[in-house]
């Protein structure tokens, strides 16, 4: 491992060069020759009976070549995981973001004209907001046919016996602790060219995290409109961001398919910035009531987790956060029994979504609060409580999930020698320091019934190679990190691999960019083709240079035998001489890596994942009395990452993660009032600027996964899940307050001070 | 009614007709093809559009298209000169400031109005100048980096 070349070397992203010189084609940059633009009327009202539709002023209107409305999708046609949302509504209105009819125009202005000509009439209904009144018995139902508002998703897991371990414990701490809805606030907003042929086959230009399964969703619709057996072809532009926002298809691809079907012209949907904000599905609210219970000797003796998560009107993968939550909740830190309900339930608010940490943060900032009000009451340094209960490589949790690699203690040790825990703990001076750890998937998560991710490789003449990956660049860096893994397997510079990521007519099936799973898996996938296709190069230049294979070596693009130094070729000469040959063979290997976890089972149990990454964050804060503000002196993020295998990559995942965490922890917060968005733009929802950064260390912990690539494990989601509870437990340490419903702000802050003042 | 307007786009003098209702983003991505300008929300809170007009970072979708009449403006792809890319491009590029890309153009724009202005830009000075690009991916750490890095090496 010490003389690797490529891996583990600070290579710059191999698609910067484009996006730094303006070239890089974004969906907003696609322009095919006819197209037409499309744009969405959406609801008035939260809840709504539409009493009238008519589309006949906007249809006149020159430029316009379509209106559609839901009677011209499909009858019965539904789109998300339990099939509930029709992508355009008619008869009831559910929520805000309630696509109503679309346009397809000339040009974006004419459609956006002939949206305000669509007349509509609605009869304004109650709508209910809060999950715990839309629970009621007796509520009124937001889904008529439902005969409940809370999801067909009983999230129950139960390890041990929680009631016997209270009975058993020397401390308990039980609190209630909430967290906000947030956005991704990618700055690409969302966007698809929907375009079909003679032949009815569909290509869809498109930002998607998920090409194989939206080529499966849009393959569905094209049966429901009665287009059977056709092609659909995803062509991926660059996507600007993703966080998880689309992991999902939405209606406004369905819309695009649709007039684009009605006009038999390529159709361009672009999100303004202020649709991103109202029309796409943010992180969950949630509202988790914790208790904790320990030992004399601050030994966890169980954990037991009740929690309500606003679904909003419809459902996506938002619905299914809980079953990630369970990682952090049976697994973070050893614990014994551990007890987690979770209720999804339909309201007229917006509905949710994947959002990096896919529910580990909303966990996680339950549990580690939790955990410091636990220490509190066993009178245990708070660190000194995560130490002793910190998790192990060789333990099997109460989940079943088997912990292979482990640098737990190693990531809080760092955060306690880095942050000078010992002189700054407990001084109440304003100044405090917390912290707090994580645990999440890093080696896949078979939440599909496939994990996979194929991968094709194909050699030219010259010795270059193109590898063609099922697996998207969202900007993390895959692209890179696949580059690297398959030079260093062959033996050549990066610069002689081109990566081919985003078209479903070339590129090898992958399940999505999701659960951190892409280096570990796409980087598994290329290391197996890579190893393949270097095997036939060593076959073929053992012909050559009439030595074993075996005895053969690859290096900076010359094949040469270990024992003869003399005897090479390059790489380009072995190659020709396979292409050239009579009877010669095409250079080709391919391999698909699907990793050995497993689906849970009824019970919820099961080793979702093949590795666990780890992390803690300590944070130093200094809070202001008199205004509220928080301020960060030192942040310390220490991640076991298996192994680097591109520290600056991967030090932008943690600088990345970490800023939006803090984000998260002290500032952003959708405001919805009664269904409606309030603070849908960027002056009013603020996001973290270059002046919010504060002093981060990112510190690098390697362990070395003996199934990762290299050794690695998943970075793309730890970096921001234990940020808000260390922030919350470093206020605490300051000043003595703790704000249990994120986000932080001064004006909480203020009033927790006054109500401990009196 | 549209209107003949002339500027200095990127070192050529360009002569177009605009309508007057544009804006100069709209110009640049809608009509001369110059798609590296990127629009992020279109009310001037994002930075992603951001060009130099006459030596200062402007947001170009809140800019009226009239009034780049005679300016002198640079877009993203007026920085490369005879190949070469910028050595603001180059930073970002090798410190890792690039992540998805999108607020990269008009992140580097900020950056060159800057350093054009200041010879030894402050770490402050630094933050100020980029504070209305947004950036969703970097945590801007690296970002700050780079355009230190083309500071201190000139």
């Amino acid at each position: 491992m010490d003389n690797l070349k490529v891996v583990g070397k600070k290579i710059p992203k191999i698609d910067a060069p484009l996006k730094a010189t303006g070239a890089a084609i974004y969906i907003q940059d696609v322009k095919i020759p006819g197209m037409l633009h499309g744009k969405i009327l959406y609801s008035q009202y939260p809840h709504a009976r539409i009493i009238k539709l008519d589309t006949s002023k906007a249809e006149k209107l020159p430029g316009v070549r379509a209106v559609v409305t839901a009677k011209d999708m499909p009858p019965n046609f539904r789109i998300g995981i339990m099939k509930d949302n029709p992508p355009l509504k008619s008869g009831k209105v559910l929520s805000i973001r309630d696509e109503i009819a679309a346009v397809a125009a000339t040009t974006p202005e004419i459609a956006e004209e002939a949206l305000s000509l669509i007349e509509v009439e609605y009869e304004e209904l109650p709508g209910i907001f809060d999950p715990l009144e839309a629970m009621k018995e007796g509520a009124m139902l937001i889904h008529e046919e439902a005969k409940s508002n809370i999801l067909k998703m009983p999230w129950r897991l139960i390890c041990g016996d929680v009631e016997k371990a209270k009975q058993e414990s020397a401390y308990i701490v039980e609190d209630t602790f909430s967290t906000q809805w947030v956005t991704h606030c990618c700055l690409g907003t969302s966007g698809c060219v929907a375009h079909f042929d003679m032949h009815n086959n569909l290509t869809m230009y498109s930002n998607t995290q998920i090409p194989s399964l939206a080529q499966n969703d849009f393959v569905e619709a094209l049966n429901a409109f009665g287009l059977k057996n056709r092609r659909v072809r995803i062509i991926q532009a660059v996507i600007g961001g993703g966080f998880g926002s689309k992991l999902d298809t939405y209606a406004y691809e369905y819309i695009a398919i649709l007039l684009a079907l009605k006009t038999r012209k390529p159709v361009k949907i672009i999100f303004t910035r202020e649709e991103e904000f109202f029309a796409t599905s943010p992180r969950q609210c949630t509202i988790t009531k914790i208790s904790h219970g320990c030992d004399k000797d601050g030994r966890l003796t169980f954990r037991d987790v009740e929690m309500v998560l606003d679904n909003g009107a419809y459902t996506s993968w938002g619905a299914t956060t809980p079953s990630v939550m369970m990682l952090p909740i049976s697994s973070l830190y050893k614990v014994p029994n551990v007890r987690y309900i979770a209720k999804c339930v339909y309201t007229n608010n917006t509905y949710c979504q994947a959002m990096r940490g896919y529910g580990n943060p909303q966990a996680t900032f339950a549990i580690e609060s939790s955990l410091d009000q636990l220490a509190e009451k066993a009178g245990i340094d708070p660190l000194e409580l995560r130490r002793i209960n910190a998790n192990e490589p060789g333990e099997i949790t109460p989940q079943r999930f088997k912990i292979t690699s482990c640098g737990m203690k190693e990531c809080i040790e760092e955060v306690y020698k880095r942050l000078n825990w010992k002189e700054k703990r407990g001084k109440d001076n304003g100044r405090g320091v917390g912290m707090a750890s994580l645990i999440h998937v890093g080696g896949g998560a078979r939440v599909y019934k496939s994990d996979g991710c194929g991968t094709i490789i194909k050699m030219d003449d010259f010795g270059k190679v193109d590898v063609f990956t099922g697996a998207s660049d969202i900007g993390q860096g895959s692209d890179t990190v696949i580059a690297q893994i398959v030079a260093e397997v062959i033996g050549i510079p990066i610069e002689d691999v081109n990566v081919i990521n985003n078209d479903t007519d070339i590129c090898p099936w992958d399940v999505g960019v999701h659960a951190s799973r892409t280096t570990f898996v796409a980087g598994n996938a290329a290391l197996g083709a890579a190893r393949k296709i270097r095997e036939q190069i060593l076959e073929a230049a053992g012909k050559i240079l009439d030595e074993d294979p075996a005895d053969l070596d690859i290096k900076d693009g010359m094949v040469f035998s270990t024992k003869n130094k003399e005897k090479s070729t390059p790489l380009g000469k072995a190659l020709r001489k396979i292409h050239y040959t009579l009877g010669g063979k095409m250079l080709m290997a391919e391999y698909f890596y699907d990793p050995a976890n497993e689906n849970f089972d009824k019970e919820f149990k099961g080793n979702l994942s093949v590795s666990y990454a780890y992390g803690a964050h300590g944070v130093e804060v200094e809070v202001d009395r008199e205004t509220g503000k928080v301020k960060i002196l030192n942040y310390v993020a220490a991640h076991d990452v298996g192994k680097a295998i591109n520290p600056l990559l991967l030090e932008g995942q943690i600088y990345g993660g970490g800023l939006q965490g803090i984000g998260y922890a002290l500032g952003e917060k959708m405001v919805y009032q009664n269904g409606r968005l309030m603070n849908g733009n960027f002056l009013d929802y603020k996001i973290p600027t270059a002046k919010d950064v504060p002093p981060i260390q990112p510190v690098i912990v390697e362990t070395d996964e003996k199934d990762g690539p290299f050794g690695a494990k998943g970075i793309g989601e730890p970096g921001l899940v234990p940020t808000a509870p260390a922030i919350a437990n470093a206020i605490y340490d300051a000043i003595g307050v703790r704000i249990k419903d994120l986000p932080i702000t001064p004006e909480k802050i203020l009033a927790a001070l006054k109500a401990k003042d009196k | 009614m549209k209107k003949e307007i002339t500027f200095n786009l990127n070192n050529e003098e360009t002569t177009v007709e605009v309508d007057p209702k544009w804006t100069l983003l709209y110009l640049l991505r809608e009509v001369l093809n110059l798609t590296g300008t990127k629009e992020g929300c279109g009310y001037g809170e994002c930075g992603a559009c951001t060009v130099i007009i006459d030596g200062k970072a402007v947001n170009s979708c809140i800019f009226p298209v009239l009034e780049a009449e005679g300016k002198n403006i640079i877009t993203i792809e007026g920085l490369a000169k005879d190949g070469q890319m910028h050595p603001l491009q180059k930073a970002f590029i090798e410190k890792g400031a690039v992540q998805c890309g999108f607020c990269t153009p008009g992140m580097i724009m900020s950056a060159k109005a800057l350093l054009d202005e200041k010879k030894n830009p402050t770490d402050e000075d630094i933050k100020e100048a980029i504070e209305g690009n947004l950036c969703r991916c970097t945590g801007y750490v690296m970002i700050i980096d780079a355009i230190k890095s083309v500071a201190a090496g000139r």
